[in-house]
């Protein structure tokens, strides 16, 4: 009953891309504009609080964090490849490194805005200062954060023995996420701690 | 068996097994579905109740400015309705409605069985829905702790500082911003599933310069709203710190700048025009080559075409604000990326007259509609280069030559356009085609109607009327031509109500249609009508840009000449 249209000069469309990660680059794309305005933003504001602490005298570069968040980047591409070969014990390894080093970041984030709210008194509310900076590392912090329940999900599937080689395009179309993170940090860094400093 | 008329093989007339269930079952159905024909009704549906709505502000609007002094509402009253006549029409009527067309239509024309994410696709629609609930919500839940404010009234771009606590206390803003909030991640949700689902979800054969214009059209749209829907939620979010948590980004008097939210506003603002629009070109893309009986002219360039407008829309958007004192170099700038954009749209309308051009022209309701479509969307292209001026739009920024322009794009091109996607593809849907003689009825009334109102309102305008002006003297001189446009308003809506018959009338009486009832060439035509929930019992295979043509000519196909 079915006749499939037949055509002389049939061309295969090829591999079409992977549905997710299309998906993931769209989103990222999205996200990217969502930044870009929050960027802006803070570029407009440097220099422009009229009272309350300044970024020159209060911020501090996040050396440490830096290094961790941007080595995640290689360590959770280790732990791609090892799930693309198959080698279990690998990719949970090299995925615990990824989350240890992302909680590190976090850990040094919380640090930092302790500081500067208890020893400094910079509150969103207190300058434009305080409102771009806060908002901007915030919006970027609640990205890791994100990024970071999705990394611990994915471990504790592969710690009860849920995740194996045919995972693997999801778990890149998640590991892009990540390195989408961090490369957002470049940005958020060399904004608030380079520029505008 | 498979209907012989129709030599596709994907065709498959097996009977449904027949569904009996209660009502209750009926409706779970609905409401849990992920198939994308039923969220794109969904969509449909859901924007033709807002444009009822949003028509019956307009006419609330219409009937204050009737008269000169006339007081049918109070003025604060009016304000809502304007603002909330804007809001709905843009994100609660425009986007719906698209995405709608998107959802039921994209997957059929590319062959495939769904959408790449259908529960992220039902995901989008419910929290669209979840968010004009909520918009709406604030005719009663905006009092808020003070007592004041209703629904937001503050116009449909919210400038600041008007939206700060002290303009605006009660709740009218922050409904504003986060009901808007979650429609636009329901929003960035349908456009990543569309640009999905174009990309990855393709049949056999179906390359890229082969998918029909319409999904083009919509993976462009789908693109710019990748980037413009976003930075207004990124603008409510700063909007909602600055209202909640005592920021200073739209706050003058911190060294905040009220001019930024107007930047980031119109950043979004502007190519919200073209995510509009779009789909608009597609439907028109579709529906004159079939009526025309020649295949559209020029594909590649309408595809580059497209493409163009997505990038340079995105660097246009401070023509809204020449009046707030720029520099020389940015009035020119903005002036000169505006005029460019006439040449990719001059493209378009020069692409379709050619389609039509020594074409057997066939005269049914979607056709009149498209082919108004154009000449519409020509005469509102002009009007906006003239406003692309700064010094032009100097003189008449923010008066009703605006609005009349506007209009003119929104109503006269992507409303007409979108009605003739619902006559063309209704018997698709349905099974039934829209009756004809109600059809010309209502397309003949919301014709004239629709040039009483906005032909006459250029003139007020360049006559000096604000827009937002609750309302005016007497000796003005504005009084007659508002009156005529009030008149048109009252045709339009007359209008409206016979199409919205039609609908239910032809849903359920009109005629049997048939797989394929215009002779078409997409693949959407090669199923049944309605479609199987599974789309194509075989998975399609295509060979050219008109499938359907290669099996009902195989003896001149398009693939000699692709």
């Amino acid at each position: 009953m079915a006749i499939p249209v037949v055509a002389q000069h049939l061309e295969e469309p090829g591999h079409l891309p992977n549905k997710g990660k299309v998906g993931m680059i769209c989103l990222i794309i999205g996200e990217s504009a969502i930044f870009s305005i929050f960027v802006l933003a803070y570029l407009f504001y440097i220099g422009k609080s009229q009272w309350g602490p300044q970024p020159k005298e209060v911020l501090e570069v996040p050396i440490l964090n830096t290094v961790c968040l941007l080595s995640s980047s290689l360590t959770i591409w280790l732990s791609e490849r090892a799930i693309e070969h198959n080698l279990l014990m690998t990719f949970t390894a090299w995925l615990g490194v990824t989350i240890a080093l992302g909680s590190i970041f976090l850990v040094g984030t919380g640090w930092e805005w302790y500081k500067l709210i208890y020893h400094d008194g910079l509150a969103l509310q207190t300058n434009l200062f305080g409102t771009t900076f806060y908002s901007l590392v915030g919006l970027h912090a609640s990205h890791v954060i994100i990024g970071l329940i999705m990394l611990i999900t994915l471990w504790l599937f592969a710690m009860t023995g849920h995740v194996s080689g045919k995972n693997s395009e999801r778990i890149q179309t998640l590991a892009l996420y990540w390195h989408f993170v961090d490369a957002v940090w470049v940005v958020v860094f060399a904004v608030v701690y380079v520029i505008g400093r | 068996m498979a209907d012989a008329s129709l030599p596709i093989g994907s065709l498959d007339l097996t009977p449904e097994a027949l569904a009996e269930g209660t009502f209750r079952e009926y409706l779970h159905g609905w409401v849990t579905t992920v198939d994308h024909k039923r969220l794109g009704i969904l969509y449909v549906l859901y924007a033709l109740f807002f444009l009822v709505v949003g028509g019956a502000e307009a006419m609330i609007i219409r009937v204050q400015l009737m008269y000169p002094d006339n007081h049918f509402v109070s003025p604060e009253v009016y304000n809502r309705m304007f603002t909330m006549h804007g809001t709905t029409m843009v994100f609660l009527m425009g986007m719906p409605l698209l995405f709608g067309f998107a959802n039921y239509l994209v997957p059929l024309m590319i062959g495939a069985r769904d959408m790449a994410f259908p529960r992220l696709n039902a995901l989008s629609f419910w929290l669209t829905a979840f968010g004009g609930i909520l918009l709406y919500y604030s005719f009663i839940g905006g009092f808020g702790l003070y007592g004041q404010g209703s629904a937001p009234d503050v116009g449909w771009f919210e400038y600041a500082p008007l939206t700060t606590r002290t303009y605006s206390q009660g709740h009218a803003v922050d409904f504003w911003a986060l009901s808007l909030f979650v429609t636009g991640w329901g929003t960035l949700g349908a456009a990543i599933n569309i640009i999905t689902t174009t990309i990855s979800m393709r049949c056999k054969g179906m390359t890229m310069m082969r998918i029909p214009l319409f999904c083009w059209l919509l993976l462009c749209t789908s693109a710019l709203t990748l980037v413009a829907i976003t930075p207004l939620t990124a603008a409510q979010v700063m909007l909602e710190l600055d209202r909640y948590l005592g920021a200073h980004f739209f706050d003058t008097q911190a060294g905040g700048s009220a001019l930024i939210w107007a930047h980031f506003f119109w950043i979004f603002g502007h190519p919200e025009v073209y995510i509009l629009v779009l789909p608009a070109f597609g439907v028109a893309n579709e529906i004159i080559p079939v009526f025309s009986r020649k295949p559209a002219f020029g594909y590649t360039a309408m595809v580059a075409a497209s493409v163009g407008i997505v990038f340079i829309s995105l660097g246009v958007w401070a023509h809204h604000m020449f009046t707030v004192g720029m520099t020389s170099a940015a009035n020119a700038f903005f002036t000169l990326s505006t005029m460019i954009i006439a040449v990719p749209t001059g493209i378009k309308v020069f692409n379709w007259i050619a389609t039509m051009w020594g074409g057997k022209l066939r005269f049914a309701t979607p056709m009149l509609f498209a082919a108004t479509f154009v000449v519409h969307f020509l005469l509102s292209g002009l009007t906006g280069i003239m406003l692309s001026a700064s010094p032009w739009d100097w003189q008449l920024h923010n008066s009703y030559f605006v609005i009349a322009h506007f209009h003119y794009v929104l109503v006269g091109a992507i409303v007409f356009s979108m009605l003739a996607g619902i006559y063309y593809w209704f018997p698709k849907v349905t099974g039934r085609l829209m009756d004809e003689k109600l059809g010309k009825w209502h397309f003949w009334l919301f014709l004239i109607g629709f040039h009483l109102t906005f032909d006459f309102l250029h003139v007020p305008g360049i006559l000096g009327m604000p827009r937002w002006v609750y309302t005016y003297e007497a000796s003005r001189g504005w009084a007659s031509w508002n009156m005529i446009a009030s008149v048109g308003g009252f045709i339009q809506f007359l209008a409206s109500g016979i199409f919205v018959w039609n609908l239910l009338y032809s849903g359920l009486h009109g005629a049997e249609a048939g797989p394929d009832p215009w002779d078409a060439w997409t693949l959407e035509w090669a199923t049944s009508s309605p479609p199987p929930e599974y789309n194509f019992a075989v998975e399609p295979v295509v060979a050219s840009r008109r499938p359907l043509w290669d099996l009902k000519h195989p003896s001149d196909t398009d693939t000699q000449y692709e």
